[in-house]
This record gives C-alpha cells, sequence and structure tokens, in this order.
C-alpha cells in the first residue's frame, strides 16, 4: 500500500468544477432585479451547501433561517418571523467557528437589514413590492434602455441603417457609443451564462460602420417653441437631438471652439476618430439645430426670458488639484488641460520627455496613451491602489500597456520634486494594501522610505470638477459643485430650467449622458405643453428563430498592432468583419422573445 | 411562402406563421394550455413542445415562426415525455379537486392532462392558499390557479384594466391582484373576461344558486324572473340546444317547473331603455348643439355596467354624458316591484326578483344602494349568469332533450327585434337609431337602415341622417376600445353625437357570464343568431312594442317622466369605485 497518493482529478470533481464555474456564470450575469427575500433566501440556501456540518450555527441555524425566508415568501410568516430572521442571522454571525458560517451571517443579517420594508412587503402583501423591470437584461442594463436585442436582430438581417435608425430611438449617438461606450448592458447579458456575454457593442459599431444608406428621421410639425441647451457635449446633444424632432427650435451655446464636449475634449481620436464624431455631431445639427461656439453662458434668467425652456448640459471640465507641494511648477499639467488641446488639434510636444502621469481611470489611460503619442520617451502611471483596484477599463490598461505606458501601482504622490521651479521628478510613499471601506479597499503608506521617480512632466488626472460657481451665484441649487435637478431633470425654484448629464450627476458615462438628455428632452416637451412620442417609427423586426442551445465564444474586436499605432492618432480598434458580426449577432438569446420577455412584448414602443 | 413538414405531411404556410398554426394548417393537432391567441402567445405551460430537426432541446409551437425546409415532429416519444412531465408538474402546484369544481368537464387542464394520459402523480403536491372575499361577484382560487398568465393579458390588453398581475417572483410567482391588493379596492370592471378565459375553475363567478332556490322554495316568496337577449344564444349549449328558434322558449319551458311563479322578458326592458334613452339622446343633442362645435360631447350608453364602472373610475370627466337610463335589468327590476306587482296584486316586498345574463357586472350593479327604488328593496334580488342557470337546469335534472319551447307571461314578456339586437355590440345603437327615426321623423325606419353599425370590430363609426340632421355615432366593444375613444374624445381627435359602449368583446353574446368554450370566441357567430332573430321578428322597433305602449299608457306616463325618471334612470355618482374614493388605491 502506498503511504500517499497524487492527487488525480476525479470526474466528479471535474463535474463539480463546472458546477461551481457555471455559478460563477449566472452570478456574474447579474439580474438587476430579484426578489430581495427570494435571493436572500437563495443566498442562505447556497451558503447550506458549503457547511460542513461540525457547528450548530451553521449546521442548524443556516436551514433555519432559510425556513424563515421561505415562510416570507410563501406568505406564511407571522408578525415575529422578521425579528427571529434577524436574531437568527446575527446568531450564525456571532458563534460561527468558520468563515463558512460567519460570512453567511453577516451577509444574511446585512439583507435582512437592508431590505426590510422588502421583507415587510411580503408579509404584509403577499407580493414582492421590488419594482420588477429586468425582463429583458441587456436593456435594463442600459441606462438609455436601447432596444438592443431589435437592433441586433436587424444586424443579423443584414439592415444596419434599420438597425441605427432603432438605435436612435433611444440614443442618438450611435457612432460615438459604438465606439466608445462602457457597455454596461453586456454585463447582464444572459448569453453569459452559456458561454459569453454578446459583444455589443462591437455590433453597434459594425451597424454604424456598415449602414447602407443615410436616411432623414421623422419630423414632427414646427412647434414654434424655443429652447436653450447650453453645452453641446453628449447630454446637451441628445436633448437638442430629440427636441429638434419633437418640433421645437434648439439653440445649443457652447463655450469650447466645437461641439462634442467631453467626446472631443476626453476622449482622445486613437478611440474616436475626429472626422467620425463630426459627421454624426454634423447629422444632428444639419436637422436644424442652431449652434453657437465660443460663447460661454454667463447669465440664466437673461437665457430663460429669451428661451421657452433652457437645458443645462455643462458637463465637468474642470481639473481636480493634487494638493501637493510643488504642484505649480513648470512641466505639472491637468489631464483636463492636456485633452482639450488635443480635441483642438494643438497636441502638445513631449518628445524625448519623460512622463508621470497620476491616476487610475479612464482619463489617466487616455492622457497616458496620448503622452506616448506626443512623443514622451518614457510614461509612467503612478496609482496608489493595486491594479485590479482601478477604476479605467480592462481594455484601457491593456492598450496603455501595450503602448509602453509603465504602471506603478501602490505608490502614492507625496511632492513634485521641481529644480528651479521645472519638474524634476515626483515623489511617492510606497503603499501596502488594507482594509475595505465602502466597496474599495483602502491603502496605507507601507513600512519603507519614499522614492523619487525622476520624470520631465506630471499629468494630474485625478478627476473632474464641474464649473458651477455662475450658476450657483444666480442662485442654481449645487451640491458640491453639481447641480441639483429633480428626477425629471428640472432645477427647483428655476421654472422651465432642466440640467442633465455630468454637471448634474457628477463625472459619467456617455451613455448615462445620452440617457440625461433623453430624459430631459421628453420633460421639456412635456413642460412645453405637447405630448410627442418618439417611437421606432417603421422598422419592422425580422422574424424570431429559436435555436436551441449552440456553444459559440464570443468575437471580441483587435487592435492594430501597438509598434504601429503610437506613433499616430488614429483609431487603434479594428472592428468587427461581416463575418464575424453576423456570428455574433446571431449567439444573441432574443430576451425580448423568449423568456419573461414574451410576456410583456419585449419592447418599449415608444416613450 | 415556406415549405414545412409536419409528421411528414409537408405543406406551404405563409412566412411568419407559427409552428402551431402551421400544424393546423396540415391537419395536425397539437395541445395548448397557456396559448390565447394574439394575447398569450408566451410559451409559458410548455404543453406546445414539438421537436424541429436540428435542434437538441424542444421548441414551445405557439411563439416559434416556422422556417423555409424545417422539419416538425410534435408527437414523437421526446415530446410526449417532456408534455406529460410539465403537466404533472402543473398538477402538482394545482387544487385538482375535478368532482367539485365547476369548471369540470370544461377545463382546459383536465383535458390535456386526460388526453396525455396522465392518471398517476410522481410529484408531491404543495397548494397556496391566498384568502379571499367569496362576497364579491368574481372569486379567484389561487390553488387552482396554474400561473398561465391569461388572466393578466386580456385584462390589460382587451379590456385596459390592468388588474391581475404577477405578484412575486420566480418560483414564488403567482397571478394576483396587482401589487397584492384586494380586489375591492382596485378598479375592477366585473366585466369577467378574465373569467371567460380562465384555463382552470381558479376564477369563475359567484354562485348565486343556493340563494335563488330558497327564494323559490319558500311559498311565502313570489319568484319573478326575466331573461337577457343574449341568454337564448348560449343557455343550451352543453345541452345540445340550437341557439336558433326555439332555445329561449325550451329556457322558459325549463324554468317553469323549477318553481319560478313568472317568467317575463328582458327584451321588453330592452325596448323600454330605448325609449328612454332614445328620448334622453335627442334632448342631449339639443343641449351640445347650443355649444360650440369643439366643446360637444357624445352622449354615452349606459346599460353595459362593466362600462360604468371603467367610465366612473377612468373618466370621472365624461360620467354626466353616460346616459341616466338604467340598464335593462334594472328598468325590469323597478318594474316588476312597482306596475307588476300592482299588476298582479302582489306585495312587492313579498316578490323575489332574479335575472339571468351572460354578465357578472350585473351582479355588481343589482347590489348598489342606488337600485332600490321600486320599493325600497333592491328591485333585482339575484342575479343568475348564463353559467349557473345551467347549473341549476342540471342540478333540476330537467329533462331537457324533452323540452318543449313555451310562453313568457304577458305583457312583460313582449320584446321587439330592436330588445333582441341588444346582446351583440351595436345592437343598441341601431335600436336607439330606428326609435329616435320614429321619433323625430314620425315615420318608421327602413327595416336595416342602421345595420351599418354591425359587425364585430372593435370600433364601428358611422354617420346617419336623421331626419335632416346628420347623427354622428360610434359603436366600441371591448374596453381597450372603449379607453381610446375616450381619449380621442377628449383629445378633440374624434367628435360624435352618440356612442355605444360594451365592455366585453362582441358585447353581451361574449359576455363574462357566457358558457366558456376554450379556444373559442363565438360572440360572431352569437350576434349572427340574434340579427337574424331581429330580421325574422314581426316588430323591429322599440315604440311598436304593445306592451311598451300599454306600459306608458297605465303606468308610466311618458319617457322621462317623474315616475320614469325616479324608477327608469339613475344617478351614476350615487356610488363610488374605489378609485374614485381614494385615488392612492389605484
Amino acid at each position: 500500500m502506498a503511504r500517499l497518493h497524487v492527487m488525480e482529478r476525479s470526474k466528479a470533481q471535474q463535474i463539480m468544477d463546472d458546477l461551481h464555474d457555471a455559478v460563477g456564470k449566472r452570478l456574474s450575469v447579474s439580474s438587476l432585479e430579484p426578489c430581495p427575500v427570494e435571493f436572500s433566501a437563495s443566498f442562505v440556501r447556497m451558503c447550506m451547501t458549503q457547511s460542513c456540518g461540525k457547528c450548530t450555527p451553521c449546521r442548524v441555524g443556516l436551514p433555519a433561517l432559510y425556513e424563515l425566508m421561505e415562510k416570507v415568501l410563501d406568505g406564511t410568516a407571522d408578525p415575529y418571523t422578521l425579528d427571529l430572521i434577524e436574531r437568527t442571522a446575527e446568531t450564525i454571525y456571532l458563534s460561527s467557528d468558520c468563515s463558512i458560517g460567519y460570512e453567511a451571517g453577516e451577509m444574511a443579517l446585512k439583507a435582512v437589514r437592508g431590505f426590510r420594508d422588502d421583507f415587510e412587503h411580503h408579509m404584509k402583501h403577499h407580493a414582492c413590492g421590488f419594482d420588477q423591470s429586468d425582463s429583458i437584461p441587456c436593456v435594463s442594463g442600459c441606462p438609455a434602455h436601447v432596444d438592443i436585442p431589435g437592433y441586433i436582430s436587424l444586424v443579423e438581417a443584414g439592415q444596419n441603417v434599420e438597425a441605427v435608425r432603432l438605435i436612435r430611438k433611444d440614443n442618438p449617438l450611435p457612432l460615438v457609443c459604438g465606439y466608445v461606450c462602457e457597455h454596461p448592458c453586456e454585463m447582464h447579458c444572459r448569453r453569459g451564462m452559456v458561454d459569453d456575454p454578446m459583444n455589443i457593442r462591437g455590433l453597434k459599431r459594425y451597424a454604424v460602420d456598415n449602414m447602407e444608406s443615410d436616411y432623414q428621421p421623422h419630423m414632427a410639425e414646427p412647434t414654434g417653441k424655443r429652447v436653450a441647451v447650453v453645452g453641446g457635449g453628449p447630454a446637451g446633444l441628445s436633448a437638442a437631438y430629440y427636441l429638434t424632432v419633437m418640433g421645437h427650435k434648439v439653440t445649443i451655446f457652447e463655450a469650447r471652439k466645437r461641439l462634442g464636449g467631453m467626446l472631443r475634449y476626453g476622449i482622445p481620436s486613437y478611440r474616436l476618430p475626429r472626422e467620425r464624431l463630426q459627421a454624426e455631431i454634423d447629422w444632428i445639427v444639419n436637422l436644424g439645430v442652431e449652434v453657437r461656439c465660443d460663447t460661454k453662458v454667463e447669465d440664466l434668467a437673461e437665457l430663460r426670458e429669451k428661451y421657452d425652456s433652457v437645458y443645462l448640459a455643462i458637463g465637468a471640465h474642470l481639473d481636480r488639484k493634487l494638493g501637493l507641494e510643488g504642484e505649480d511648477a513648470a512641466g505639472v499639467l491637468s489631464a483636463v488641460d492636456m485633452l482639450r488641446s488635443i480635441g483642438d488639434n494643438e497636441a502638445p510636444d513631449f518628445s524625448g520627455e519623460r512622463v508621470c502621469v497620476v491616476g487610475g481611470g479612464n482619463v489617466a489611460m487616455d492622457v497616458a496613451r496620448s503622452a506616448v503619442r506626443c512623443g514622451a520617451e518614457k510614461v509612467t502611471i503612478v496609482y496608489r491602489r493595486r491594479v485590479i483596484d482601478m477604476t479605467a477599463q480592462d481594455e484601457e490598461i491593456a492598450g496603455a500597456e501595450a503602448e509602453g505606458c509603465e504602471i506603478l501601482s501602490l505608490n502614492a504622490p507625496l511632492r513634485i520634486v521641481a529644480k528651479g521651479g521645472i519638474v524634476s521628478g515626483l515623489a511617492v510613499q510606497p503603499q501596502i494594501i488594507g482594509e475595505f471601506r465602502g466597496g474599495r479597499p483602502f491603502p496605507r503608506p507601507a513600512d519603507v522610505p519614499e522614492r523619487v521617480i525622476p520624470c520631465d512632466r506630471v499629468v494630474v488626472a485625478i478627476g473632474q470638477a464641474i464649473d458651477s460657481s455662475a450658476f450657483e451665484g444666480q442662485g442654481v441649487p449645487c451640491s458640491r459643485g453639481r447641480i441639483v435637478a429633480r428626477a425629471d431633470g428640472s432645477v427647483e425654484g428655476f421654472e422651465g430650467v432642466y440640467a442633465g448629464g455630468d454637471c448634474q450627476s457628477g463625472p459619467a458615462t456617455v451613455i448615462r449622458a445620452v440617457n440625461a438628455g433623453k430624459v430631459a428632452a421628453a420633460n421639456i416637451d412635456h413642460y412645453l405643453g405637447f405630448d410627442h412620442k418618439i417611437d421606432k417609427h417603421n422598422v419592422e423586426m425580422p422574424p424570431v428563430k429559436f435555436k436551441g442551445k449552440i456553444s459559440c465564444a464570443r468575437c471580441e474586436m483587435t487592435s492594430r498592432e501597438a509598434s504601429g499605432r503610437t506613433g499616430d492618432w488614429n483609431l487603434v480598434e479594428n472592428g468587427l468583419s461581416r463575418e464575424e458580426a453576423l456570428q455574433e449577432a446571431s449567439r444573441c438569446l432574443r430576451c425580448d422573445h423568449f423568456g419573461h420577455g414574451a410576456f410583456r412584448g419585449g419592447r418599449i414602443m415608444q416613450w | 411562402m415556406v415549405r414545412v413538414t409536419i409528421d411528414g405531411a409537408t405543406v406551404e404556410v405563409e412566412k411568419d406563421t407559427t409552428i402551431l398554426e402551421a400544424a393546423k394548417l396540415a391537419g395536425v393537432n397539437i395541445p395548448t394550455l397557456c396559448y390565447l391567441k394574439d394575447l398569450n402567445e408566451i410559451g409559458s405551460c410548455r404543453v406546445c413542445l414539438v421537436e424541429v430537426e436540428g435542434i437538441d432541446q424542444l421548441v414551445a409551437a405557439c411563439n416559434n415562426c416556422v422556417l423555409d425546409g424545417m422539419v416538425v415532429r410534435t408527437n414523437s416519444p421526446k415530446v410526449r415525455r417532456a408534455r406529460k412531465a410539465n403537466v404533472e408538474l402543473l398538477l402538482s402546484r394545482h387544487e385538482a379537486s375535478c368532482t367539485s369544481c365547476v369548471r369540470s368537464g370544461n377545463c382546459s387542464l383536465q383535458t390535456v392532462a386526460n388526453d396525455l394520459g396522465i392518471y398517476y402523480q410522481d410529484y408531491d403536491q404543495h397548494l397556496n392558499y391566498l384568502a379571499w372575499d367569496k362576497s364579491l361577484p368574481l372569486i379567484r382560487d389561487n390553488r387552482k390557479c396554474i400561473n398561465c398568465l391569461r388572466c393578466i393579458q386580456v385584462c390589460d390588453k382587451v379590456q385596459a384594466s390592468s388588474i391581475w398581475d404577477t405578484n412575486n417572483r420566480s418560483t414564488h410567482l403567482n397571478v394576483g391582484v396587482a401589487g397584492g391588493r384586494k380586489l375591492d379596492e382596485v378598479d375592477c370592471t366585473y366585466c369577467g373576461q378574465c373569467v371567460t378565459h380562465c384555463p382552470t375553475g381558479a376564477l369563475r363567478e359567484r354562485d348565486d344558486t343556493e340563494r335563488v332556490f330558497e327564494a323559490l322554495a319558500d311559498p311565502d316568496v313570489v319568484t319573478i324572473v326575466q331573461i337577457a337577449p343574449s341568454v337564448r344564444t348560449a343557455w343550451g349549449d352543453q345541452f345540445g340546444i340550437e341557439p336558433d328558434g326555439d332555445a329561449l322558449g325550451k329556457l322558459v319551458s325549463a324554468l317553469r317547473p323549477m318553481g319560478f311563479d313568472y317568467i317575463v322578458n328582458t327584451d321588453f326592458s330592452a325596448d323600454l331603455t330605448i325609449m328612454e334613452e332614445g328620448t334622453e339622446l335627442l334632448g342631449h343633442m339639443e343641449e351640445e348643439s347650443k355649444k360650440d362645435a369643439a366643446a360637444r360631447l357624445p352622449m354615452f350608453t349606459s346599460c353595459c355596467p362593466g362600462w360604468v364602472r371603467f367610465a366612473k373610475a377612468h373618466f370621472p370627466q365624461l360620467v354626466d354624458h353616460v346616459s341616466t337610463s338604467k340598464s335593462p335589468q334594472q328598468m325590469f327590476g323597478a318594474l316588476v316591484k312597482s306596475y307588476y306587482a300592482q299588476m298582479l296584486g302582489v306585495d312587492p316586498h313579498k316578490v323575489f326578483s332574479v335575472s339571468i345574463m351572460p354578465c357578472i357586472a350585473k351582479k355588481s350593479e343589482a347590489a348598489l344602494d342606488s337600485m332600490r327604488d321600486a320599493c325600497g328593496d333592491p328591485d333585482v334580488d339575484a342575479v343568475l349568469t348564463v353559467r349557473e342557470v345551467t347549473r341549476m337546469v342540471r342540478e333540476e335534472h330537467v329533462n331537457v332533450q324533452r323540452l318543449e319551447p313555451s310562453d313568457f307571461d304577458e305583457p312583460l314578456g313582449e320584446g321587439t327585434g330592436a330588445g333582441i339586437i341588444f346582446g351583440a355590440t351595436g345592437g343598441v345603437m341601431e335600436a336607439a337609431l330606428r326609435t329616435a327615426h320614429y321619433l323625430v321623423s314620425g315615420s318608421a325606419p327602413a327595416g336595416d337602415a342602421f345595420s351599418g353599425v354591425r359587425g364585430l370590430a372593435g370600433r364601428k363609426e358611422a354617420t346617419f341622417d336623421l331626419n335632416g340632421t346628420p347623427v354622428r355615432v360610434a359603436v366600441v366593444s371591448g374596453l381597450a376600445n372603449a379607453r381610446q375613444l375616450c381619449e380621442d374624445v377628449l383629445a378633440g381627435r374624434a367628435t360624435f353625437d352618440f356612442v355605444e359602449v360594451m365592455a366585453c368583446p362582441g358585447g353581451c353574446v361574449g359576455g363574462g357570464g357566457q358558457p366558456i368554450r376554450e379556444g373559442r370566441e363565438s360572440a360572431g357567430e352569437k350576434g349572427g343568431v340574434l340579427y337574424r332573430l331581429d330580421g325574422a321578428a314581426k316588430l323591429r322597433n322599440s315604440y311598436e312594442n304593445p306592451s311598451i305602449v300599454r306600459c306608458y299608457e297605465e303606468f308610466l306616463g311618458s319617457p322621462l317622466s317623474p315616475l320614469s325618471e325616479r324608477l327608469l334612470h339613475t344617478d351614476h355618482h350615487a356610488w363610488s369605485m374605489p378609485g374614485e374614493k381614494d385615488p392612492c388605491l389605484v
């Protein structure tokens, strides 16, 4: 008899691994709005499977907790059940021997306390009070609720222009989003349960890049109403588009030289080609939008007097300072300033320079990659947390690294070292990662001495602020720089004035700004006394085919090779080929037709 | 066109045809359960599963279209096993108390289970009981609900009322009143379309047969029953009695041995409704003609209690434009306990007034406090749906096959063709126009002068000439159509003088109290029966009804006389819908 055995993966273990993998996939396709009680009960049930059974709270307490939650769901709970649930969860947390028990108890306790209203609603009404609107996961996940299964089916049918028309029902910037959207829709894609989520952004870009023809949207009769849109970024452009097709006369006031906002002055052209951006803007403007560039609006009351309604969408274009010694040295600049110059085709020359970029978000990556294109000899991204904690998208981080940017994580800037008023280095304190606070881990100084990274330039990319002080001075409600608007976008105390986009939400994504503009357009239209509906306008959906389960991995976009792209500002990402796009489109599970989507019609026909 | 092979037979069908429809064309039956054509094609029950060559999983035939070259097998072993298992699963959550269920013998679940050969159960049964107020006209038993979601769809799409919804999610999903509220807290119209579209006994009317049997057995009580126009077309369905011709007389004969003392005809009070409402319409048009053209609003009919409930709940601004005339049921009730009681020499307090109606909403109408105008007691004591009356016929073991038709009790047994067509959409309009024509011109209209408002379309519009005055009319059935019309009228998109609304599609022949036929909307054929009877009637105009003439001469005086106003008209503001009392509830 052998004393020891080599560990081999048994068939059973293989199946167990597959099941674990499937659980992970299911959970990563997070349903947006499951019943909180159902989810809590299922969480406890899942924890039960991991219990070894040795200790009382875990072995007996978890099933007891599960049964109590089931009672709430079955409508058989009594008024004491909820307190008993809380006591039981607390007991499991306080008295378990190992993490299987106390983690389960703690999370259950968090659920019971956080969802107390939902538990009570179930007990009182025998019904779930939670809003149930996630029947089509990608559509629910998209802030603008674009009809994703609809346009994917049109791409599959080879009707790209129809696909674009359908997208524009909810998002008038399909090109921009096809290139740079953060695609929160994909996070919820149910195809992820089967193999990989759909490449939704890739298909959108394919549709826009391969439109068979152009078209003019349906325009409502002129209403004679005039709306001023302050700010020509994605929120302002979206509002302007919908208000224009509703028949209102829109004037956009833009402080900069050209329209686009952060699309032009934040996103470099290697991600969003300028001429394509301009074409999309022109398409909207040519519908009859009046544009006044280089016009900064200072006096809100005066503007309001001249127009029937005003939409404030000024974005977040102020830079944030590090607040460190030496920040005023020559060679220190903000990401906002640098990207603005690039947006106006006045890219700085960093030839031969060593550049430190401070920050870990998408803007930091944009700045770093732009610095490479400005001729920098070396680009170092300095970040105080770990790479995994960066808020930048993975593909942006990978893109920066591929282009030669170095990431110096776990190093917090201490001060800027300057010689004769000129930057010569960035002093940093190495960090050690620590406890989670509010969902993010906090670093603290490691027990090692500070060091200086020699450099010629420091670009600060730690976020943007909102230039709202002028409006605040005129009485517009603001909170920490953000303009405060109600859920319908209206600004309290200023009848007919609406606000949205980054200036209201704080720096966010393009698609959030698009939705803000859409919401504002609907509510401004209503305010002006109209009820114009934006609908899919004659776009007919191709018939749905049930294909059964067919395994097929996701087609990813590829990039131009790094060595060939760092010398120019041209587009980095290659779009999907026709073959790839059609295969990718065919993977869509059509949640608008199958599953719960069939029940309520599968799509929002108009808004 | 696409070619598809179903169980070996190749057929050519239009593209976008569902597998289910294509199979029907190929002569192949696929069982269904949750399916309701055009309303609920959601593939939830998984009974209509079929095997499609090249796909491992089974495909729902109801919501998947055929593709060119598709090869389908509808009854392979794989299909049979899956169907059977799914129905067994449904049965494990269904109280199969078939021996004591109103739908026994007429239950889609029972039929499907029997057809699939399910005679034992592998799964343990778990039933979810939810309390229900049994005094409401509409009863729901959650334990019999199989969550097919049909009621939700009918209520949403056909009736625009959204009373039902799914409460809870995932494995705890169950149908109920939206938001888990009680039925009398929401603006249910009691149209009963959810009941006639329920595949099981989960939804039904409140059974009032025992109350009627008790009254029949009481020697001190005089029982008088009225029969609504559309009842004749449907009551004999399950006994194999043809709806044409003698069906009504046979029902009279079936009711007599049960002990009803007097049997009268709602066609009579339909004629009476026309006299009152027709006169009211002429007054209304004169009043409206004084207003700006843009401010003019139509008069709406009031004979459908489902519509009155809907109007009060959703269009309070139009309620004053709903005719004050009571429905024929309530007019009759008020006369039964006044005029008729006097004529018979009986104490109205000893009269038990029953109506046989195609309707559940009539049960709630009869119970209103404002419907006690004759002697202080309810004018109508009990309302029986057609389904209840057929149950009573069975319970009495009436030998239906040997029934010979017999006559109503006169004089209130007499009706005209105008009264008969009250049971079909457009009928009230046509009947009213015939009499209005007479009232303004003094001459009888041509036989089918106003037949332009017949037919099953959900909304019909026409303009008729009434002695030189154009009358713009609209007829809608189905409350979603009513909602659209009201919105159009209020927004100024449409202008009418007179609008007929029936809550149920096709009118009372499609009523929520009619016999239930799975997969068949028979309002069209039943309405056709009524129009044929009208066409053959000796008298086709309400004003010609000698009993009506006599009733006005002997008792009421004239239409809209003070006595007519007291007995035959009502104040729609005398009671409230839940949403009127507390808008927060709905």
